[in-house]
């Protein structure tokens, strides 16, 4: 009869669940970021015939419930005849969903470059998908790259919601070596864990992505308050408001 | 920080010496000396950064000198007085010198969330203690003495700049301080609405017995009620006087160069 | 055999179901946003006060609240609580996970209300003279609060939208009805829908009724 199996031994396996949780965070980026540009290129353009389909998108997506989201185009698509792998309907989801809310960081990226730069391109007589592509967005790129890296982030958070449709990343093998050992409580504080470190190393690699972007774009940044769960920022309460007894 | 030698203590409310104070590179105020006796109004004019702002925010604590005294009717404003000499004080000793000093703003600050009369209240209220019934009462009386008698009840939002200013002298004057500073409250006035904060501030200056120091861009106003007038020039203090002398004719050549520009405008 | 053909009859039956799980979640939203909102204020004294253990203890559960899944927060919660001698419901459970979670951007949103407040409110709150907890109490906080009231609303969207998690300890919220019911007459679609459609409904219609509020502030101002 062999012994009965403990945490340690279930370790390897719940380890197996961070390339999977990392790789559905990178590709669900990866679709989110193209959704965001194009989202937010429609919601910004002169055209209603683009500026409503687009408008709309980014309200329904970020106006419902994700997980609903997800358990719809997990249960529901496939009795319309369109029955997509668990991996692809997380990633789309994640994708559209997340797309939808970082729409807002990239517009506020394309408005953050001045006026000028388009009149002048307009002026040169430059077409507009080169003034697009070649001048307002490598400009608009280093000022977005802080709050993606702030999404990234979010973006590992959430993919914990594609364990309920059956994907095998890190929650998922937590909740099932949580059932087969009949305690849950110490796998799960493991899993907070772990996800906080990857937040931690998710978010170092941001910061070094923000530096080296900046200076690529020739910017001193200002201030190191970038991404990552421990990033701070100064503060203008004065230091007489502050001390033991608040 | 550095003593320096120090007028005889029944002289000076305020007695300030060898103030110094740099913002990194930029040295803003240069080993400023500045006294003003009781029951004495003082007005200070010169260009933006020359500090003549900094020095009025030093004289109540705002700002700590990097060097220099500072005396409020015989205590030190950043040092404590013990048997063993002067020892470097905190914010909490700060504050209890700070009691006799009072500031009117350039931008009022007053709390946007309360009524004029709850702005003129709170420091009755909570920082003297005064129940409830006489700080009210004597809220009242103070927003009367500027002409708000009728404005009690109002937001800072629904009252004119000038309105908002002359309840920001009043909540200011609750403290009964002894000496007020005036920080260009006129600058951020609209042109017609100066008028009446200086007519508040005339009537102040004739009927109590408060000292005054006055930051203005307003010469005939310094002019009409100061004693003596301080031009200060690049931190420092470049001519000294009384109105008759500093404004009409003045020494420095800064000086004349610097009312020249104010008075054509 | 796909469920093309939208049954209404199916669709309208469901509602009164559907609408139990309605309450639920708005109980859930309600109370968790409640907690939240203390929590979050409670997180901010302790920044404020500076103490020597207690506060960065606090900034660093805050931060570890912040960057891990509310859905294992979730079940770390449900599992551990028991075993800590603290039996309650799995409602409740969700109500502290919930509350926990969004405490940790009430704090954050106080703090940067807080921040954004003049300079000139310090210096007049110093200048005459009035005690440090009377600033706190009298001054900052309620213009701070007032000022962040549009961003806390967003919260509570959020949070209404977060309340489906719940259903998978057990609370029979929204989400968990819809479930049921398509598992047990193998039709999905209905349900589903209707449940999306509700959540998307509240969220969206609250989320304008905010806006329209903001700028309606913005005016006056």
């Amino acid at each position: 009869m062999q012994p009965p199996k403990t945490l340690l031994d279930f370790i390897p396996f719940f380890l197996g669940g961070i390339p999977v949780t990392l790789e559905i965070t990178f590709v669900a980026m990866a679709v989110a970021i193209p959704v965001a540009v194009v989202l937010a290129l429609g919601r910004m353009s002169r055209h209603a015939v683009l500026r409503w389909p687009a408008g709309f998108v980014i309200e329904f997506f970020r106006g419902s419930s994700a997980l609903v989201q997800l358990f719809w185009a997990f249960y529901v698509l496939p009795l319309f005849g369109i029955t997509l792998p668990p991996l692809l309907c997380g990633v789309l989801v994640l994708g559209l969903n997340e797309g939808s809310y970082m729409s807002e960081v990239v517009r506020a990226g394309l408005e953050a470059v001045p006026k000028g730069q388009r009149e002048a391109g307009v002026a040169l007589g430059l077409p507009a998908r080169y003034r697009l592509f070649r001048i307002i967005l490598p400009q608009a790129l280093p000022l977005m790259v802080p709050p993606f890296g702030n999404e990234l982030i979010t973006m590992l958070k959430f993919t914990a919601l594609v364990s309920l449709v059956t994907i095998q990343d890190l929650s998922f093998r937590a909740s099932l070596i949580g059932s087969t050992l009949g305690e849950s409580g110490p796998i799960f504080g493991l899993t907070i864990v772990v996800y906080f470190v990857l937040a931690l190393i998710l978010g170092g690699g941001m910061r070094l992505l923000e530096r080296w972007v900046a200076r690529r774009a020739g910017r001193q940044l200002a201030q190191a308050a970038g991404a990552g769960p421990l990033a701070r920022a100064p503060s203008s309460i004065p230091a007489w408001a502050v001390g033991a007894g608040g | 920080m550095k003593s320096a030698p120090e007028p005889p203590l029944s002289e000076a409310l305020l007695s300030m010496r060898g103030i110094s104070k740099s913002y990194g590179e930029r040295k803003i105020l240069d080993r400023i000396d500045l006294d003003v006796a009781p029951r004495e109004k003082v007005a200070v004019i010169g260009p933006s950064g020359s500090g003549k702002t900094t020095i009025l925010r030093a004289a109540i604590g705002l700002v700590k000198p990097d060097e220099g005294t500072i005396r409020i009717d015989g205590a030190y404003l950043w040092h404590e007085q013990t048997p063993h000499g002067l020892r470097p004080a905190g914010e909490r000793h700060a504050r209890k010198v700070r009691r006799a000093v009072g500031i009117v703003f350039q931008q009022f600050n007053l709390f946007p969330h309360m009524t004029a009369l709850e702005n003129v209240r709170e420091p009755l209220v909570h920082a003297l203690g005064l129940p409830r019934r006489e700080s009210d009462a004597r809220a009242r009386d103070l927003l009367g003495q500027v002409g708000l008698k009728d404005h009690l009840g109002k937001h800072p939002a629904q009252l004119s700049g000038g309105q908002q200013q002359r309840v920001a002298i009043a909540r200011s004057l609750a403290l009964q301080p002894k000496i007020m500073l005036f920080d260009e409250v006129t600058s951020a006035l609209d042109p017609e609405l100066v008028g009446e904060v200086l007519r508040v501030v005339r009537d102040l200056a004739h009927a109590s017995d408060m000292s005054m120091l006055i930051v203005t861009h307003e010469i005939s106003f310094a002019a009409d009620i100061a004693d003596r007038v301080l031009m200060f020039d690049a931190g420092k203090i470049v001519e000294a006087g009384p109105p008759s002398q500093v404004l009409k004719n003045p020494v420095n050549p800064r000086t004349r160069q610097f009312l020249r520009a104010v008075l054509e405008r | 055999m796909s469920g093309f053909h939208w049954d209404w009859g199916f669709a309208w039956s469901i509602v009164p179901e559907l609408l139990e799980g309605v309450v639920v979640t708005v109980i859930a939203t309600v109370l968790g946003s409640l907690l939240a909102f203390a929590l979050g204020l409670v997180w901010t004294f302790v920044r404020i006060a500076q103490l020597r253990v207690i506060t960065p203890a606090v900034w660093f559960l805050v931060q570890f609240i912040r960057g891990t899944p509310l859905l294992i927060q979730l079940y770390f919660l449900f599992y551990v609580l028991p075993t800590w001698g603290i039996t309650v419901s799995g409602l409740a459970t969700g109500i502290i996970a919930l509350g926990l979670f969004f405490s940790a951007y009430t704090a954050e949103i106080y703090r940067a209300g807080i921040e954004d407040l003049p300079a000139g409110q310090w210096e007049a709150a110093l200048t005459l003279g009035l005690p440090v907890h009377r600033v706190w109490l009298g001054i900052i906080l309620p213009q701070a609060i007032r000022a962040v009231l549009p961003v806390l609303g967003n919260v509570v969207i959020s949070m209404f939208k977060q309340t489906a998690l719940l259903s998978t300890i057990t609370v029979l919220e929204l989400l968990a009805h819809g479930m049921s019911i398509g598992q047990m007459t193998y039709r999905f679609v209905e349900p589903l829908t209707l449940v999306g459609a509700i959540y998307f409904a509240v969220s969206y219609l609250s989320a304008r009724a905010i806006r329209s509020l903001e700028t309606k502030d913005e005016i006056r101002a």
